[in-house]
């Protein structure tokens, strides 16, 4: 006989663990990411009727966790003075790509079959591993602007920051990455 | 106006990020048209932002007990 699944409340409890990674990943903040993970789970608990099991509970738990974290990062931009921020010191690595010219020191290489990549959990374990390497701030701009779909202009009034250093800041966050999953998945023979 | 491709990456991220002008949209054809790095550089861009929209965290952390 199988058993019966746990009680609503024990099952989104065990995502705790998973959606906490989730946050923290973005917030790079340990506590504002238990605060926004306490907040969807609470939300969740209230909203139980409005699951009723039409998609995993995991995606749906995700979800509002997305929304907590949008929220979570507007709060930072209002309660931290933006003087307090001071811009990652990853200046200068790109020029290491390029010649004298503006020339590639190395030609970037196609990646083979990369839609392929996005059906293996292994290649998404490198890709967070990839993320976790960023600079704090790079990556919290980088993961509001192509995770959570945030405008730029948004992106910059919560940072703190000019849209100049904004664009600067999320083409260091591609350029990183690009390099990153070259040499760990799309390199590797 | 003739782009490095060091400027070309700057461009095609910052094409992702707000609107390009027209000039800089014909400046990124032409040097795209004869850069075979910046072309696949232009395609990992664009693969990255699909990765990360559909980041999910999978399996790593359920490790066997």
């Amino acid at each position: 006989m199988p058993t019966p699944p746990a009680p609503f409340p024990v099952q989104i409890e065990s995502l705790r663990p998973y959606l906490l990674r989730y946050a923290t990943l973005q917030l790079r903040n340990p506590e504002a990411a238990e605060d926004a993970v306490q907040e969807a789970l609470l939300a969740a608990l209230v909203g139980e009727a409005k699951f009723a099991g039409r998609s995993q509970l995991r995606t749906w738990l995700t979800g509002i966790l997305k929304h907590k974290i949008v929220d979570a990062i507007r709060r930072q931009g209002r309660e931290r003075p933006a003087a307090e921020l001071t811009p990652d010191d990853d200046g200068g690595e790109l020029d290491t790509l390029f010649d004298r010219r503006g020339h590639w020191e190395d030609s970037p290489a196609a990646w083979e079959q990369p839609e392929g990549a996005l059906g293996q959990k292994q290649f998404f374990a490198a890709l967070e591993a990839c993320l976790r390497a960023l600079p704090e701030r790079t990556a919290r701009a980088f993961m509001m602007r192509e995770h959570l779909g945030l405008e730029t202009a948004e992106i910059c009034k919560e940072l703190a920051i000019t849209p100049t250093h904004c664009w600067v800041m999320l083409h260091r966050a591609r350029m990183a990455l690009r390099l990153c999953l070259q040499k760990n998945w799309f390199g590797k023979t | 106006m003739m782009l490095s491709c060091k400027q070309t990456a700057r461009l095609l991220s910052q094409g992702e990020d707000r609107e390009l002008g027209f000039s800089e949209r014909v400046a990124l054809r032409v040097h795209l048209a004869i850069c075979k790095g910046c072309r696949n550089v232009n395609a990992q861009f664009k693969f990255l932002r699909a990765a990360v929209k559909s980041l999910s965290l999978d399996e790593n952390e359920e490790k066997p007990a």
